[in-house]
């Protein structure tokens, strides 16, 4: 019965490397950057939804909707400030790398000056009874994370295959000029792109933020470069690949920790990253490099 | 007849290299024009300077509009499209996606269904694959694509970028065949092309490149009977 906990919270906090590692994918499939200021918006949402909920005082939904709009500015905006006149100026890809981590220690700095670099705990979003489900207990939010990860995948499926902006998407990921062509403003399409990312990693930063509820300025960093490995074992740039990425890197995490050790699971995760890696460089859904001309 | 293009000393530099010299040109409504030139002669830079997806110098107007400077996107939307050298299909997007991309600025729905359906009926191949992925066509189909994929754009003028580029002759013969029904349908054409005797022999009028700079211009037929053009482009 221990190891179905075990699955169920890595499948938990799988859910949340999914949700951040769709963000990276996205980004990276579309302007071929690896945005590491994309770790830092988790912890712009969870700080963003700790004021609104504490400080203001206003109602849970609320707190998630403010954090969803404001990790979204965010990332449009970091996306029209620092990295758009350097690509339309065909600055090299170290540029905007260099750009993106400039603009992750400013976040952790900016809120780090806010809030000072003290732990702040976070309340308790959702107060429910754990609920009982064949013999095991398990926490609402637990199920509430899994759940709601779920349909958002399956939204962003829809999304992605079946809208215009979704194609518009998938155009410019392919061939930017050629998507200019039929008319697409890839810029815009481009913004959108960051600002999908950063709303579902607002989601997942408040349900991570209910599960381990201490938030810091720097708490993205580690979240973060998780999400990133998930992000490449699943396939840099595949949005399938973060999916299953996150989930793989949950259930092996949450594994080692119970039944190996909780110093070793980080180890044990990057460890299963490298051995991917040499075995097929493009991950597990991703594309082959020599497919791509 | 009135003019539809007009270039006006176009320059456009990559870094130290002089890609294109001050060329100017123009075209009139319903006309085909043809621009030929060698490997390396500016054909495909003059293209991506004209749609915008390049900075360049000079003056370009389209419908007396002046488009130089402005979004690749929306120059696609004032009716001036595109069939890009080398296809560039959306491999991954079925051939009916990348159809509806063409039709991607436009708000028409009814008649975009109905120019898709017209696309299909001139391209029954292309119907019997709208499902398939489009990286999985064969050359020539992909090459009708491309072009099926502009015409969705219902532009009032195309620019096709070596459309006969790779194809064996019967395939050439189709696809020319394609853009004079396009052209008959009222959409004027700037045809660039290395096969200078298919290119001369459906244009009007056409503008020689060399290195950067029009080396000869005129009459299409008369060009293709000149000894130097014979000589250089058309294998005699
Ligand atoms: N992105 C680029 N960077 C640097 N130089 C370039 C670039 N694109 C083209 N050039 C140079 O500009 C010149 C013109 O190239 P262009 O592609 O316009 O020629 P073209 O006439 O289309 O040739 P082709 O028939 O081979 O397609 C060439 O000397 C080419 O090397
Ligand atoms: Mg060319």
């Amino acid at each position: 019965m221990s190891f179905l906990l075990q699955v169920i919270n890595g499948l938990q906090v799988g859910s949340i490397y999914a949700l951040v590692a769709l963000g990276y994918n996205m980004v990276y499939g579309i302007v071929q950057l690896i945005n590491f200021a994309h770790g830092d918006i988790i912890m712009v949402g969870a700080y963003g939804a700790y004021v609104v909920l504490v400080l203001c005082g206003l109602p849970v939904w609320v707190a998630v909707l403010a954090s969803i709009a404001l990790c979204v500015i965010a990332g449009v905006g970091i996306e029209k400030v620092a990295y758009s006149r350097l690509r339309n100026h065909n600055a090299p890809r170290i540029s905007l790398l260099i750009t993106a981590i400039g603009v992750s220690i400013f976040l952790q700095n900016l809120f780090q000056l806010i809030f000072g670099s003290a732990g702040i705990p976070f309340p308790s979003m959702f107060q429910v009874a754990p609920i009982n489900l064949g013999g095991l207990n398990i926490s609402f939010v637990t199920i509430l994370t899994i759940v709601v990860t779920v349909l958002l995948m399956i939204a962003l499926q829809l999304l992605v295959g079946k809208t215009k902006i979704g194609k518009a998407m998938r155009a410019v990921s392919e061939d930017a000029d050629a998507a200019k062509l039929m008319g697409i403003n890839t810029n815009s399409t481009v913004a959108f792109t960051f600002g999908l990312g950063s709303g579902l990693a607002a989601v997942g930063s408040v349900l991570y933020s209910n599960a381990y509820p201490m938030i810091t300025p720097f708490m993205g960093s580690m979240l973060g470069l998780k999400a990133f490995v998930a992000a490449v074992l699943g396939g840099i740039g595949s949005i399938p690949g973060a999916m299953l990425g996150g989930f793989i890197m949950g259930i092996v995490e949450s594994l080692t920790k119970g039944y190996i050790s909780t110093q070793l699971a980080d180890a044990v995760v990057f460890g299963i990253l490298i051995v991917v890696l040499l075995v097929k460089p493009s991950g597990l859904l991703g594309r082959n490099a020599t497919e791509k001309v | 007849m009135s003019e539809m293009l007009k270039v006006e000393n176009l320059n456009v530099s990559y870094g130290a290299i002089h890609a294109v010299k001050g060329i100017s040109f123009s075209v009139n409504a319903g006309e085909i024009i043809t621009l030929i030139g060698a490997n390396g002669a500016g054909k495909t830079t003059t293209m991506h300077a004209i749609s915008g997806l390049i900075r360049s110098g000079g003056g370009i107007t389209f419908c007396g509009q002046s488009i130089h400077g402005m979004a690749a996107h929306k120059i696609v939307k004032l009716g001036l499209a595109q069939v890009p050298e080398g296809r560039r299909v959306f491999a991954k997007m079925t051939v009916q996606e990348n159809l509806e991309m063409g039709a991607y600025g436009r708000k028409d729905k009814a008649a975009i269904a109905d120019d898709l359906e017209r696309i299909f009926q001139r391209l029954p191949r292309l119907q019997e694959r709208r499902r398939q992925l489009a990286g999985t066509l064969s050359g020539g189909e992909q090459q009708m694509l491309a072009i099926g994929r502009a015409v969705m754009a219902a532009p009032k003028m195309l620019l096709l970028d070596e459309p006969s580029m790779g194809l064996s002759p019967i395939l050439v013969h189709e696809v020319f065949s394609y853009i004079q029904d396009i052209n008959a349908a009222g959409v004027t054409i700037l045809l660039v092309e290395q096969n200078a005797k298919m290119a001369l022999s459906i244009a009007s009028r056409a503008y020689v490149l060399e290195t950067g700079a029009i080396a000869m211009s005129g009459d299409a037929e008369a060009l293709a009977k000149d000894p130097q053009v014979q000589r250089v482009y058309l294998g005699g």
